[in-house]
């Protein structure tokens, strides 16, 4: 965002009658939810060839779409950079944040901002040229490193070093493109990111070969989908579009075969996708809610593996991002 | 009490009908209207922010920041660190580092725009040419990419860390990281040197007064430039051998051995300019100059011809002619939009972001801004600095004017 535009987006929240009342009414009535995605990263968020918005990030926006709409495709994107993703929400400029966004403290509870829950566990990592020879971040003293402004990347990196006693330069800029150019131009040494961002990034270097990644893990990075605090209704609404992706996976409910568990005759089913009770209702949506996420876009399996997984370009294991039945830690509340 | 109500009525329709009053009744309603308005914004806002929970007030500033900031001069004035700072620090680097880029920016296109300017006036059509296609460049192509294309000449042409640029010999180098330089290190007596650099400051405008009060009695100028020399540069030599060189250069160190990451310029040795400073300073510059440029040329251009025939007449060589006729006329009509150019400049420092150096924009309503998430704060600080710096350019730049306009008799 331009500073232009982050003073308009404050004149947002100066001006806005009752910015939090109600989303959900205000998204029904222009008839599309507005959602914040990054400015182009592989697998989470970015645009195909044909200009459409694909990615993990993107699915689940399109799930809170088919959960409101019964419609996956009633969904507008805004590009954002890490730098201005916070001001757009709180200003009302987008209903909800779907950007590789790291849920910590300060961004729940100082930031007027809840966190739906975590779509992508991550961790910070370092990619470096191979050419250095290093093995180990701990080989990393006097580095020079290019990251995004107004990420945590940028403050963990200093924790890292600080903590190591090693001393480094840090080189911020907006864009993350300037930050792979940096880095690919040898401006920097070291690239650091999410694992699953430097996995993408390092696809857009000119010799993604000539470049490693190293082995150490430096933070803890779970990545949500974001909503603005006050308004429960539109909170619950978030939360349970994850959950009904996670729960539908844990169950075998996939968009394939959604349409024969409608018959089922198991309570835990019947309730997911709103044959009985009316769970749906009473987050102000239809009771086919979950069906509609489940046979539009998907469970949690189908989008990790179409957007983010082995067989995509950012080949990346399930590992912790596995449901807690198979060794990972993805678990969701069950829906009763 | 009829008649005393009629009469009340025809006061009144006489001060509605009185222009006067009535136009004092308007501003009133005017008044309260804005007072109003201002009101409600501001009742609406902390509605708004008490609604999504956000905190409020300017506690923040003395928060420790806990990101590295790159190596500029604010860092280096404010001896910034990491985990030690606090945010007040952080706004502090941003604003001289603003102000650094802004001020360096001014006087380098300030030399360059009038070289360009004059230069398109020359009979030579080489050099005529040379400046008009460097005005229609880079007057014409974006600033931001002007600024992505310097910055990635040098972060892609330079050497790398552990290669260097030979510019000043053994004394620095250029690479991908920096113009690394000796850095003066001044001794406890270089104080006295500058005293001296002053008071010969003073002597030779003294000595200007004396020379001009002669010229006017006898027709004869005493002779200029030894004497300045003298008293500019002699003076303050002879003071400095006297205190035994106050005086010595920290020069950067280079490494060939050692930990691959730690070869190259040796950190806090020397005197670096980044890269992200250099392609900042370069492309506003030089996008300004060129403005500058036109402004100059048609400055000179509004100076009438038969000011510098009736010079030829009295027999005035050439330079004089520019220096004492064409020049300060000129000047009349340059100066007033150069100020827009100098603010112009101030303002487009903030695409700093774009390169990575940290200026006020970038570091403090950017990275700090994400950290704490106070915008209405931390954007109203920032503005505060840009109205500031406006306002005092103006000021100096109208003070000027004053001094150079026409003095009419
Ligand atoms: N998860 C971190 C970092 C997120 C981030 O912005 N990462 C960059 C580097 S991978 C990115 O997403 N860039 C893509 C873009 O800006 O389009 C956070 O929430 O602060």
């Amino acid at each position: 965002m331009k500073l232009k535009q982050t003073i308009l987006a404050i004149a947002g929240v100066a001006l806005a009658g009752s910015l939090q009342a109600a989303t959900l009414d205000d998204v029904k009535a222009k008839g599309h939810v507005q959602c914040g995605v990054s400015q182009g990263l592989p697998g989470f968020s970015n645009t195909d060839d044909a200009g459409n918005w694909t990615g993990i990030d993107v699915d689940y926006c399109r799930a809170m779409a088919a959960a409101i709409f019964g419609d996956a495709s009633k969904v507008k994107f805004t590009p954002l950079s890490a730098k201005e993703r916070f001001t757009a929400l709180s200003s009302g400029e987008i209903d909800v944040l779907s950007r590789n966004t790291t849920w910590t403290m300060t961004r729940d509870t100082q930031l007027g901002l809840n966190f739906a829950g975590v779509l992508y566990y991550d961790g910070q990592g370092m990619m470096v040229p191979r050419e250095l020879g290093v093995t180990s971040a701990k080989e990393l003293d006097g580095a020079a490193i290019c990251v995004n402004t107004g990420t945590t990347t940028e403050l963990n990196i200093t924790d890292y070093f600080k903590s190591n006693g090693m001393s480094f330069e840090l080189v911020a800029f907006e864009k993350s493109d300037e930050v792979v150019k940096a880095y690919d131009s040898g401006r920097c040494n070291v690239f650091t990111t999410d694992r699953s961002g430097v996995a993408a990034e390092r696809l857009k270097l000119t010799n993604p070969n000539d470049h490693m990644v190293l082995p150490e893990i430096i933070s803890k990075e779970p990545l949500g989908p974001v909503v603005r605090q006050g308004d429960d209704q539109w909170f619950n609404i978030a939360k349970w579009t994850l959950n009904a992706m996670i729960n539908a996976e844990e169950m075998g409910v996939d968009s394939g075969n959604v349409a024969d568990m409608m018959k089922s005759e198991d309570p835990s089913m019947q309730r997911l996708l709103g044959t009985s009770g009316d769970f749906g209702k009473e987050i102000g949506l239809e009771n086919n809610w979950a069906a509609n996420i489940i046979g539009m876009v998907g469970n949690y399996k189908e989008i990790y593996e179409k957007n983010v997984g082995p067989d995509t370009p950012l080949k990346l294991q399930r590992g912790v991002n596995a449901l807690w039945k198979s060794g990972g830690i993805l678990y969701a509340p069950p829906i009763r | 009490m009829q008649d005393a109500s009629s009469k009340g009525s025809s006061v009144l329709t006489k001060l509605l009908y009185n222009s006067t009053w009535r136009g004092w009744l308007f501003q009133a309603l005017v008044l309260l209207a804005v007072i109003a308005f201002f009101v409600w914004i501001i009742g609406n806002t902390v509605d708004n922010l008490q609604r999504l929970d956000k905190k409020t007030g300017f506690g923040f500033l003395d928060q420790i920041a806990g990101f590295q900031i790159l190596t500029s001069p604010g860092v280096s004035f404010m001896g910034y660190e990491a985990g030690v700072s606090t945010y007040l620090d952080v706004f502090w680097v941003g604003v001289i580092n603003t102000i650094m880029v802004a001020f360096i920016g001014i006087i380098a296109a300030t030399i360059l725009g009038f070289m360009m300017g004059i230069m398109r006036l020359s009979k030579n059509s080489i050099i005529s040419a040379i400046a008009t296609v460097y005005v229609e460049i880079f007057r014409n192509v974006p600033l931001l990419l002007q600024i992505l294309f310097w910055y990635s000449v040098m972060i892609t042409t330079l050497p790398a860390k552990r290669d260097q640029l030979s510019v000043f010999g053994d004394l620095g180098g250029l690479n991908k990281t920096g113009l690394y330089m000796p850095q003066p290190i001044f001794a406890d007596g270089f104080g006295y040197v500058a005293l001296a650099f002053l008071v010969g400051l003073v002597g030779c405008w003294l000595y200007s007064k004396m020379a001009t009060g002669i010229q006017h009695r006898t027709g004869k100028r005493p002779m200029g430039w030894p004497v300045y020399l003298l008293l500019l540069i002699g003076v303050p030599l002879a003071v400095f051998f006297l205190l035994d060189r106050p005086l010595s250069w920290d020069i950067p160190v280079f490494n060939n051995e050692g930990p691959i990451l730690k070869r190259g310029f040796e950190r806090e040795t020397g005197m670096v300019l980044k890269p992200e400073f250099l392609a900042l300073w370069i492309a506003l510059s030089v996008y300004t100059a060129s403005f500058i440029a036109e402004n100059v040329r048609s400055g000179i251009l509004a100076v009438a011809h038969g000011q510098t025939e009736a010079s030829q007449a009295l027999g005035l060589r050439a330079g004089l002619i520019q220096r004492l006729v064409v020049i300060p006329q000129a000047m009349r009509v340059i100066v007033p939009p150069l100020t827009s150019q100098y603010l112009n400049l101030t303002k487009n420092s903030s695409l700093a972001v774009a390169i990575a150096y940290p200026d006020i924009v970038s570091v403090f309503a950017g990275t700090a801004l994400n950290v704490l998430g106070q915008e209405i704060e931390m954007i109203f600080m920032m503005m505060m600095v840009y109205l500031i710096l406006s306002l005092s350019t103006s000021l100096f730049m109208n003070w000027f004017n004053g001094k150079i306009k026409l003095v009419e008799r």
